[in-house]
């Protein structure tokens, strides 16, 4: 097994079953059902495979593993390069995770352009594996813009009524950010005459240097996170976009901003992530409260849910500065915490929208009396949104905020009052849609969740009982490869603080 | 007794046998009469082929005919092949459309093949007359073109209009060679090189570069001198429109890259500044320029001015690999814009052509593949990997940051994005908006082998990326041993 390119296999095998899906033919009822079993059979054996991987997985070493590499520019020095590390391999297995969840979600609620739709989601499956295994900078930077063509389709064909503004919104702005960081990775390319990221991490660079290569890195992945005041692109998005559009653009499209940081900004400019970390800090404070009360007034619930996103991803970010053991580990966590709970609220909110057609939070109350199912697999999701102990959330809030606090008390207070208002937000939302004496007259037709449905939240319930009770596995595979990312950061900053001046 | 040595001619075989072949047609076109067009066409194509045939097995290293004002080096193999592809493109796509639009006379492709003749002497032209012999033969044949529906008002307008200015250009063209002739006393470009290489440069001679630079900003339209491109494409029939946007770009750009390197590489430091700035003007106006257009073919005039201020950001570095950049990059934007241009070719409802943008309206209901070609040409005209329009502005902004010019990389990147902007315009009028009218099938074998062929070629563009390098590398290199 282990000489079989595994991870090539996993980034292209859904690529295949695109291109597949593209030659049914006939009957537009046939190519709907064909696509969709194409589709679902495809990702699921996808997952399959990402499964070996993470089996096959040693969890000793911090190097990397399942090692690909092929010339593919060599005249340029540039090769086709792939391999995973503890940082990289479980956001391989969330992304072949939710997309045949999606899939499944999307199976009634889809009836328009089934073929285009499900063609879509695997390719972007494609990129967005194939971006968290590339270790060549430019291989990455094509996963990573490449993401901007189906996401772009996705909300724009299938989204709900502002869909083209959101998808140009979403588009332009994650454009930007990414064109400055190509100009940083030719400049990055230009001194260190390569683009082999295991090389990279071990290239000095001048720090006047690395701090320009820091902005421009910031430049692209603080709008992907996204960081306040790069974030309005995100409720707009999120609103706009199909179920499981959205599940995408949470789960995994988030977590390429913050996984840029950790593969990227701070291995290869060590010396600027610690210079900017107060900016980080600040940036991500104000997010976690300025976007948690704009969450508390929101009357839409996938605008709300898309809030919360923000103010998750802020203690992410913190975590990752703080550069110690638990913080980034605890970003790591919260990062697949959020990766699974985010998504399954958005698909939460699907299943109502689904069947009432409005998001509204008004609309909804007392819900629990016709959707007893429901109400409690909403309350899982909610609670571990909430971070409650025994939940997934808490794991990663928890230890993001222990990293944080030896990082900057300041700080870890800051955000800690973040927690509670991310509880005010959520069980306020769970007030107005579930509970009231009874329920309210039209919705009284309303059914509880089948099995399809049931189906696509008990893994997702599972996960993120799992992750909350024994999260070992998943932090012992991390481990080795966050010590690595440590000691490197620590030794860059060393010697500059042998040479250089003072750090600020 | 006189020696014909002096001629040298097996270099320019290739031109001559193209030379020969036209006539022979236009002969038989005369004979023949208007009947036989569809014929003549595919003979054109034919003949185009094998002068590409020619073209490749030309011999190796760099050669002079002519007593020197024709060289023949890699760079100008290269930019050959790729402008008869062009040109090749070009009649295959006009021949449906001039019979439905029943302007199908002989003299079409005759000249065609007369333009493409030019363009073949201004890629290897290697003296300010040869120079100017190639650039008129081309330019009065696409005067001609562009007005060829002389019925059409439209048509005739975009045809005069394109000849007064050309004709500006061209005077300025010669009265620049004129000042460099008589300051620096010599057209040859070997000889200017060698007098630019021993000495500083007299004022006048700067002036007259100033001058020769606007000319052929002209001919590539670049901007401040790009004003005549939206209305000549807007008003030309659509296949020539496809033609001008392609094969003479190519042929003008290799010869502004010739110009700039050979004879006047020494002055690089006096020209710089003038690429840089026309190179900035062109992306910056062409992108905002082109977001309020609601005609395609005016779009895609502005979207050319804008690719060629990326192609001169190759130029404006100046160095070996800002060449070779510019020469991927042209590579793809030929292909791109030949693929765009077979669909404009197919927007027909009713038997009538339609330009709006909004007539592509729901086309990926009404034709799926179409739409699906069309937006991977989108794409890739806004750089977006991983289709090969990403490539171009990858090795392009390579050189410019390698030569340390961040400011113009860091504006063409912004304008990159600004652009997006009208070419996603076009992908969301294809998807998300409700369908309009159809657009009237079937489209043509030959237009959909085009459209296939290009779209393969621009969306799995990654294993062409190492040969296409090394090609480019070894045009660019032929360009600085001299």
């Amino acid at each position: 097994m282990s000489d079989w390119p595994l991870l090539s296999l996993t980034i292209f095998l859904p690529l295949v079953g695109a291109g597949f899906i593209l030659t049914i033919r006939g009957d537009a009822e046939i190519v709907a059902r064909n696509a969709r079993y194409a589709a679902l059979w495809t990702s699921l054996i996808t997952f399959v495979l990402s499964l070996a991987i993470w089996a096959n997985f040693d969890t000793s070493t911090a190097g990397f593993q399942f090692v690909e590499k092929a010339n593919w520019i060599p005249a340029y020095n540039i090769s086709y390069h792939l391999g995973v590390d503890g940082i990289s391999v479980f956001f391989v297995l969330l992304s072949t995770f939710l997309t045949p969840l999606c899939i499944i979600s999307s199976w009634q609620a889809i009836q328009d352009r089934v073929k285009e739709y499900m063609i879509a989601f695997l390719v972007l499956e494609t990129l967005m594996v194939g971006m968290f295994c590339a270790l060549d900078f430019l291989l990455f930077y094509v996963f990573f813009e490449g993401v901007l063509i189906p996401m772009f389709l996705i909300i724009g064909i299938w989204g709900g009524s502002r869909r083209v503004y959101s998808a140009f919104k979403f588009f332009l702005f994650t454009l930007t950010g990414s064109v400055l960081l190509l100009l940083a990775l030719l400049a990055i390319y230009f001194e260190a005459g390569t683009t082999d990221v295991p090389t990279l991490m071990k290239t000095v660079f001048p720090r006047t240097m690395q701090l320009w290569l820091w902005l421009a890195f910031f430049a692209s992945f603080a709008v992907k996170v996204p960081m306040w005041p790069f974030h309005t692109w995100l409720p707009d998005a999120h609103t706009e976009a199909p179920t499981a559009g959205s599940v995408i653009l949470a789960a995994v499209l988030l977590k390429m901003g913050a996984y840029g940081y950790l593969r990227f900004s701070i291995p290869m400019l060590p010396q600027a992530s610690a210079y900017f970390t107060p900016l980080i800090f600040s940036l991500s404070v104000i997010a976690i409260i300025y976007t948690s009360l704009v969450a508390l007034a929101q009357d839409d619930m996938k605008k709300l849910i898309a809030y919360s996103s923000v103010a998750h991803m802020g203690f992410v970010t913190i975590g990752i500065f703080t550069f110690n053991v638990q913080g980034i580990e605890g970003a790591i966590i919260l990062m697949l915490s959020h990766g699974v709970v985010s998504a399954a609220l958005f698909l939460c909110v699907g299943v109502l929208y689904d069947r009432e057609h409005s998001r509204d939070i008004s609309h909804y109350g007392g819900l629990v009396h016709r959707m007893p199912k429901y109400a409690v697999v909403f309350a899982v999701f909610m609670l571990a949104a909430v971070g409650l102990p025994g939940t997934s959330g808490f794991v990663g809030e928890f230890l993001a905020l222990v990293g944080a606090y030896q990082a900057n008390t300041l700080v870890a207070l800051l955000a800690t009052t973040g927690v509670v208002l991310g509880a005010a937000y959520m069980l306020w939302l769970y007030r107005r849609v579930f509970y009231g004496r009874r329920i309210r007259d039209h919705l009284k037709e309303i059914v509880d969740l089948d099995k399809r449905e049931i189906a696509v939240f008990a893994p997702l319930v599972a996960l993120v009982l799992w992750i909350g009770i024994y999260p070992a596995p998943f932090l012992d595979a991390i481990h080795a490869s966050v010590v690595g990312l440590i000691d490197q950061y620590e030794a860059a900053n060393a010697i500059k603080a042998a040479t250089g001046p003072a750090r600020p | 007794m006189l020696s014909w040595d002096f001629l040298a001619l097996q270099p320019a075989l290739p031109e001559v046998f193209l030379a020969l072949s036209t006539m022979a047609l236009l002969m038989l076109g005369v004979f023949r009469g208007d009947g036989h067009t569809r014929i003549l066409s595919w003979f054109a194509v034919l003949v185009l082929g094998l002068t590409l045939l020619l073209v490749l097995d030309g011999i190796g290293g760099t050669q002079r005919a002519f007593g020197g004002i024709f060289i023949v080096d890699a760079f100008a193999q290269y930019m050959k092949v790729l402008a008869l592809i062009g040109s090749s493109f070009a009649v295959v796509m006009s021949l449906g459309y001039i019979e439905r639009e029943k302007i199908a006379r002989f003299e079409y492709p005759i000249l065609f093949l007369f333009a493409t003749l030019g363009m073949m002497m201004m890629i290897s032209a290697n003296d300010l007359i040869a120079l100017y012999l190639g650039l008129e033969l081309q330019s009065l044949s696409l005067y001609v073109i562009a007005a060829f529906r002389r019925d059409s008002t439209r048509s005739t307008e975009a045809g005069l209009k394109y000849f007064v200015l050309g004709a500006l250009s061209s005077g300025m063209l010669l009265y620049g060679a004129s000042m460099v002739y008589g300051f620096a006393g010599t057209t040859g470009f070997d000889r200017l090189a060698a007098v630019l290489d021993a000495g500083a440069a007299p004022v006048g001679l700067i002036v007259g570069l100033v001058f020769v630079v606007s000319g052929l900003a002209f001919k590539v339209a670049a901007v401040p001198f790009h004003m005549w491109t939206p209305d000549v494409y807007e008003g030309a029939p659509t296949p020539v429109t496809a033609f001008f946007a392609v094969a003479p770009k190519v042929a003008a750009m290799a010869l502004f890259v010739r110009v700039m390197i050979d004879p006047f590489g020494a002055l690089i430091t006096q020209w710089q500044q003038i690429i840089v700035f026309i190179s900035i003007a062109s992306m910056v106006l062409a992108a905002f320029a082109a977001i309020d257009q609601r005609n395609i073919k005016r779009l895609m005039a502005y979207s050319s001015i804008g690719h060629v201020g990326y192609m001169l950001i190759g130029l404006a570095v100046g160095t070996e690999e800002g060449i070779s950049g510019l020469i991927i990059y042209l590579t793809i934007y030929v292909f791109m814009n030949v693929g765009t241009f077979a669909c404009i070719l197919c927007m027909r409802s009713h038997g009538r052509m339609v330009e709006g943008i909004d007539d592509l309206a729901g086309l990926g209901r009404t034709n799926a593949p179409m739409a699906a070609v069309l937006t991977a040409f989108m794409f890739s005209m806004t750089g977006i990997p991983p289709v090969a329009g990403f490539f171009g502005k990858f090795f392009i902004f390579r050189a410019a940051i390698n030569a340390e010019m961040y400011t113009l990389a860091v504006i063409g990147v912004l304008s990159s994005v600004v652009a997006a902007f009208y070419y996603l315009r076009i992908v969301k009028v294809m998807y998300f908006d409700e369908p309009a009218e159809r657009f009237d099938r079937p489209i043509g074998r030959e237009m959909s082998l085009i459209l296939v062929g290009t779209g393969l070629f621009i969306v799995f563009f990654f294993p062409f990326i190492s040969p296409l390098l090394t090609g480019a590398g070894v045009a660019a290199r032929s360009l600085f041993v001299g």
